[in-house]
């Protein structure tokens, strides 16, 4: 069983007693608020009809209520649709421009891109293809709902809308828990964890979210993760960064965009807004995942992976974590601390493959990171996700590069060794020709790109 | 005047503050079950055993039923009996419901039914078209043909024969409400029943039959749908059943809402395609006769393939005159989800075989593919468009209800970036020559209008010199490829089932002047009680506002037909200015001796009624007409005029008019990996004299992005052993945001409908659907800049398909 959670809703204290540790939030809107504005579309963080928004001491935050525990609200303020709205019943000038520009048809994703645009507008964000990528809507095509969104962006943030930033920290919302079950530092964790290898380690519950919600699992005893804001540390020298394995990719985001550009684009296409939130570098690499977008970025950087096992603690090269499909090198007790890059200058090209450009799955995700001296190519580190059961370095490929002139004609021959690397497999994503085929000419963009030729279909314009 | 107003959806400011109560929302009692139904997870063959022990024991249940435990089975089909509600032992797909779990709360459910254990006895299914065409598994004896001309000499003497074979998917239906239903036991045993339906006399109909009661002991009630799309046509029966008969066993409330990836394995979805076709055309690329050999998987179920079917092969044609035709139509029967209604009904697929020839064909003969679809058009009815801006009336009306047309208005009917030019102005096409022109049906086409709109729409959106910048541009790039595509749609309005093409509505005036205004059509999103409201705004002369709209009711309006086919304005506009003018008539008549003037000199405007030179309010004269003992409700009805159909001999006029449009897409691929993207779209769409013009440009930028997702991202797959591995939205992928159009103008031909529709509106529920087809063309089109050979692409075009496509290009 688990303490009280208190938090904040619609800028009301509230005290959740001992709820089951998986009760969504979501559920406990509908079912025992009597909240039901906030709408369950997809039950996984696809669809955005659960949007609400959560504001913690990084702010406000849009998050999918359907795969958000209760406990993870230990200490913030959630508002939803209802409380989008003024005290007095007034509109707010997202919802008012939503009605004026006709951004509703049926009006079931309605509340959910209410809240998406809500946030939005609040931190004055404008690249609403962004904000929006997790909201779906079946009825309107998306153009009124951009109109209103534009309309409503010069319009003054309502009072209470900023109430909650208020409440935060205010010391009657503080935490409430105690460890085991919510530890509050790496130390607690490690302690417990070892005495309870067995635990389920919760950390944004964007993956352990459908373990409840789809796969009906029962999951005892659990921990979450979200107290350690040790855990949640972002350091920079000279030599590398290191991201603690709780930091969100809503914050890696902003420390990778001027080092590893292609590498922030990668993250911008990585879910959506509200999974990004929640989701961490550490949950990423952790679940073992062979269609995660950030293993082979970050192995691509060779990145060094930190474990720790009570006070043990042990680093190594990422790939090497990744032993097979659904395996990984991590001990009974032992779990991710951090994970760092080494600085280096910016060679790095990531190319995500899926069937929609926006809040997909990757079919394949190739990292790219191709050094050049004196037009000789003097390192290559090449990982693919989607390609086999793990994150995977393509080997063969870095060999047929290193060393070479870097020519069309050293691409070409370094395109025929992809085979040597990978066996993928079909799917429902794509093929395993396709993906062999993609996989290979993922590195010609790359020489393309390089040579400045133009290979994004994005960037092209009528 | 309340009509062609663009006011906002009804439910709007409910919709955004959370306020707009869908099913699962209704406050339920605290005895309410929750239901889930447990599914085959085989394709075909029989449960050998089912062993419920532990579902039944588990947390939170209180009743556990299989099929064996009834004594019949409840029929869940809209056509043809054969869908029981439960398996009774055979299994027709994977996801079939097996057994039925009500408990204390919908997780109870769910849990519950993971701990069936069942085993079967597995069947080969059928599972592909070659399958099923092989085994001869359909429904109905053999194809139905539909023909027209010698197509055989036809094809044989002309000058080149093109032929070629299209596949095209499915299409989930994903509205984002998924289905749901609500039933409270009522005295006697009756039920009412919400549901989130499309047509709640179905659901009426089928519960009434489940529990042996009459229609008059099931009382439903549909106030909004969070979309239907033709997936709540039919395939919310099994919710309401399984609910009646809960309640009517244990005498509780109960209430049914699919989990998303129930929703995907249990429900039908649009069916999915392969066309055959054959055409001889001369060096223009006139088309001399066309043979089009449809195939469909129908699923397990009859459910409505039939007419689906139908409409496919009615749209064979599109918007191409056919001099001689043959189009023959395979309805297989396999072991998956039995596919439904989806927007358009069958008539996005024949769209697409025919504008996937005409791309055959100008790549054939090296034509502008715009130039072989307007030489194959049918020829403009005389005066089509000309009245846009009013410049002359619509040929014969025998009765104004249109009232008058406003000048000038099209500059105000569009919305879009502003990156282009607006459509608008004056317009002259050519007039009809000869006479009229058959459809492959033998229906007379008398109201074409899209040489005047194609040709407006390629001038508005520079079309050609955009086709050249685009080779010019396609020239210098290694990697990516623009393409552009401009095709048209014609979409034929009225029920193929001729006698659901009826409608009816409810008036009440209170004697406060407001009005209570109910009718057969349901809200799905459409906007369709806000058109109705308007129009029984206007026949009062009051604000809209004094209209209240009401949920769906069959204790008020009975018998009615879907909300389907396009046609809910159309047909409810007309039943409820039927009662309204009812209603309008008593009072002018009642007014008209009381002042001692002729009822025709009492008009109602401006929120007043006129009666000779006196002025009185609206609210007084309700006041007064009541006082007077005139009743102030009164029903209305509707049937449309001018159409019979035969389906079996596939002659006759199935449809009152033809609604139509125009899109030009533009678009980028990457002939690496075949990502692509939308550039430009720009739309000009038929809806007749809008009743809502924000409403309409609404369904059309709608329908184009559904439209265009059916035809590239949205993938439906199958394995081998007939498991829908696209079950959610993780794997089946609608167009998000960034995925609509960079640049996307629509426009409306502003035009009165030459039919006698409501105040001469056209409908425009799904043919803008088909709009999304250009997307589908254009990218055709860039994969042809890339090698000599016929790209050959198929649907969707997703990238992986665009990259094959490109492969077979360059040969």
């Amino acid at each position: 069983m688990t303490d009280t959670v208190r938090f904040h809703l619609n800028g009301q204290p509230v005290e959740v007693p001992a709820p089951p540790p998986t009760r969504t939030l979501l559920d406990w809107l509908r079912e025992d608020m009597g909240l039901t504005g906030t709408k369950e579309g997809c039950n996984e963080g696809d669809c955005g009809a659960c949007t609400i928004i959560v504001t913690d001491e990084n702010g406000p935050r849009a998050m999918n209520g359907c795969i958000l525990f209760l406990p993870q609200l230990e200490g913030k303020a959630v508002r939803t649709v209802e409380g989008i709205s003024g005290p007095d019943g007034r509109m707010h000038p997202v919802q008012q421009a939503m009605v004026d520009l006709h951004g509703s048809q049926c009006g079931f994703c309605t509340p959910g891109i209410v809240a998406s645009l809500a946030v939005a507008h609040l931190k004055g964000a404008t690249d609403y293809d962004d904000v929006l990528a997790g909201n779906l809507c079946r009825c309107t095509g998306y153009a009124p709902i951009i109109r209103a969104a534009e309309a409503a962006a010069s319009h003054e943030v309502p009072e209470w809308m900023l109430e909650d930033a208020r409440l935060v920290g205010d010391p009657a919302a503080g935490p409430q828990n105690h460890p085991p079950y919510a530890p509050t530092s790496a130390d607690e964790l490690a302690e417990w964890y070892l005495a309870n290898p067995d635990a389920v380690l919760i950390a944004g519950a964007t993956d352990v979210g459908l373990w409840v919600t789809k796969a009906l699992r029962h999951l005892d005893p659990v921990a979450f993760l979200s107290g350690c804001d040790d855990l949640k540390q972002i350091t920079t020298t000279e030599d590398e960064i290191r991201f603690g394995a709780m930091v969100s990719f809503t914050d890696m985001m902003p420390v990778i965009a001027p080092l590893h550009p292609s590498l922030h684009e990668l993250l911008r296409r990585f879910s959506s807004v509200q999974v990004r939130n929640a989701a961490t570098v550490g949950g990423n690499i952790a679940n073992g995942s062979p269609i995660g977008d950030s293993p082979p970025a970050l192995i691509a950087l060779e990145a060094t992976l930190h474990l720790r096992k009570g006070e043990a603690r042990r680093s190594l090269p990422l790939e090497e974590f990744f032993l097979d499909y659904g395996k990984q090198d991590r001990e009974t007790g032992e779990f991710v601390e951090a994970v760092s890059i080494p600085r280096q200058p910016d060679r790095l090209r990531c190319y995500k493959l899926s069937k929609r450009f926006d809040q997909d799955i990757s079919a394949v995700c190739g990292c790219l990171n191709i050094t050049v001296e004196d037009g000789t190519v003097t390192a290559a580190r090449i990982a693919y996700g989607g390609m086999a059961g793990i994150p995977k370095r393509a080997t063969n490929v870095e060999a047929a590069l290193i060393g070479q002139a870097w020519t069309e004609a050293t691409v070409r021959e370094a395109m025929a060794r992809y085979g040597d690397d990978f066996t993928p497999m079909s799917d429902m994503r794509a093929s395993a020709s396709y993906r062999l085929t993609t996989a290979a000419n993922m590195l010609m963009r790359y020489f393309h790109e390089d040579q400045g030729v133009a290979t994004n279909v994005l960037e092209v314009s009528a | 005047m309340s009509v062609r107003t663009p006011l906002p959806h009804d439910s709007a400011p409910l919709h955004v503050t959370g306020r707009a109560r869908y099913v699962d929302d209704i406050p339920t009692p605290a005895t309410c079950l929750h239901l889930a139904f447990g599914m085959a997870q085989i394709a075909h063959g029989r449960i050998t055993s089912m062993d419920l022990d532990a579902v039944r024991s588990a947390q939170g249940v209180v009743q556990v039923i299989a099929g064996s435990d009834l004594d019949e089975i409840p029929d869940c089909s809209p056509s043809a009996e054969d869908e029981p509600l439960l398996s009774d032992g055979t299994i027709h797909y994977l996801g079939q419901p097996v057994f039925l779990v009500a408990a204390t709360s919908h997780l109870a459910a769910r849990r519950a039914v993971t701990l069936a254990k069942i085993e079967y006895e597995e069947a080969t299914p059928l599972l592909t078209i070659d399958a099923a065409m092989e085994a001869n598994s359909r429904f109905e004896d053999g194809p139905r043909i539909y023909e027209k001309g010698d197509v055989d000499q036809a094809i044989s003497s002309a000058a080149h024969v093109i032929e070629g074979r299209i596949e095209m998917g499915g299409q989930e239906h994903f509205y984002l409400e998924g289905q749901a239903a609500m039933v409270m036991p009522q005295d006697n045993g009756d039920m009412i029943v919400h549901s989130s339906t499309q047509h709640p006399t179905e659901i009426q109909h089928k519960v009434a039959h489940a529990l042996h009661l009459p229609m008059n002991g099931v009382r439903v009630e549909t106030r909004r749908m969070g979309g239907g799309f033709g997936g709540k046509e039919s395939q919310g029966n099994h919710l309401a059943i399984a609910c009646a008969l809960i309640a009517h066993r244990t005498g509780l409330p109960a209430k049914m809402r699919y989990d998303r990836d129930d929703d995907f394995m249990i429900t039908g979805k649009r069916h999915d395609f392969r066309i055959d076709y054959r055409v001889g055309v001369n060096d223009e690329g006139r088309i001399a006769g066309a043979e089009f050999t449809q195939m469909t998987r129908c699923g397990w179920a009859l459910d409505l393939s039939l007419p689906v079917a139908d409409r496919a092969m009615l749209h064979a044609d599109n918007a191409y005159h056919l001099p001689a035709a043959r189009i023959t139509s395979h309805r297989l029967r396999t072991h998956t989800q039995s596919a439904t209604a989806f927007r358009g009904f069958g008539g996005p697929q024949g769209v697409v075989g025919i504008e996937r020839v005409m791309d055959h064909i100008a790549h054939a003969l090296g034509l502008d593919p715009l130039q072989v679809r307007q030489r194959n058009y049918y020829d403009d009815a005389f005066g089509a468009g000309v009245a846009q801006g009013g410049l002359s009336a619509p040929p014969g009306p025998p009765e104004d209800i249109s009232g008058t047309k406003k000048a000038g208005t099209a500059h105000k009917l569009s919305s879009g970036t502003g990156a282009s030019k607006r459509f608008g102005g004056a317009h002259s096409p050519e007039p009809m020559a000869g006479g009229a022109q058959t459809t492959p049906y033998h229906m007379e086409v008398t109201d074409f209008l899209l040489n005047g709109l194609t040709e407006k729409l390629a001038t508005d959106c520079d079309y050609a010199a955009r086709k050249a910048a685009i080779a010019e541009w396609n020239a210098g790039q290694p990697v990516l490829k623009k393409g552009i595509a401009l095709t048209p749609v014609k979409f034929g309005i009225s029920f193929t089932l001729t006698h659901l093409n009826q409608a009816g509505a409810l008036v009440h005036v209170y004697a406060d002047g407001s009005v209570h205004m109910n009718h057969g059509g349901t809200e799905m999103g459409q906007g369709l009680n806000q058109k109705v409201a308007q129009v029984a705004a206007d026949r009062f002369g009051i604000s809209p506002d004094m209209v209240k709209i009401t949920a769906t009711d069959t204790g008020k309006v009975p018998n009615t037909s879907a909300t389907a086919a396009s046609s809910g304005s159309d047909l409810n506009g007309m039943a409820v200015k039927a009662a309204c003018d009812t209603i309008r008539d008593r009072m002018a008549e009642y007014l008209a001796t009381e002042h001692q003037v002729k009822p025709h000199q009492v008009r109602f405007a401006d929120g007043m009624v006129h009666v000779g030179a006196e002025e009185i309010p609206f609210a007084e004269a309700a006041n007064r007409v009541y006082m007077g003992r005139v009743s102030l409700s009164a029903t209305g009805y509707y049937k449309t005029p001018d159409i019979e159909w035969d389906r079996i001999a596939g002659r006759g006029r199935p449809f009152f008019y033809f609604a139509q449009g125009a899109a030009c897409s533009e678009v980028v691929i990457d002939t690496l990996t075949g990502e692509n993207r939308i550039l430009r779209t720009d739309i000009l769409h038929d809806a007749g004299s809008s009743l809502n013009p924000a409403i309409d440009i609404g369904q059309i930028e709608g329908g184009f992005v559904q439209g265009a997702g059916w035809l590239t991202t949205e993938e439906l797959v199958w394995d081998e052993t007939g498991r829908l591995r696209t079950h959610a939205p993780s794997t089946y992928k609608i167009p998000a945001c960034s995925d609509r159009p960079r640049i996307f103008n629509v426009a409306l031909w502003d035009a009165p409908n030459p039919a006698e529709t409501i105040y001469r509106s056209k409908a425009v529920g799904e043919p803008p659907l088909m709009l999304g087809i250009s997307v589908w063309s254009a990218l055709a089109d860039a994969v042809s800049a890339c090698g000599p050979n016929y790209p050959d692409l198929q649907a969707p075009a997703t990238a992986e398909a665009v990259l094959a496509a490109v492969a077979r290009a360059r040969g």
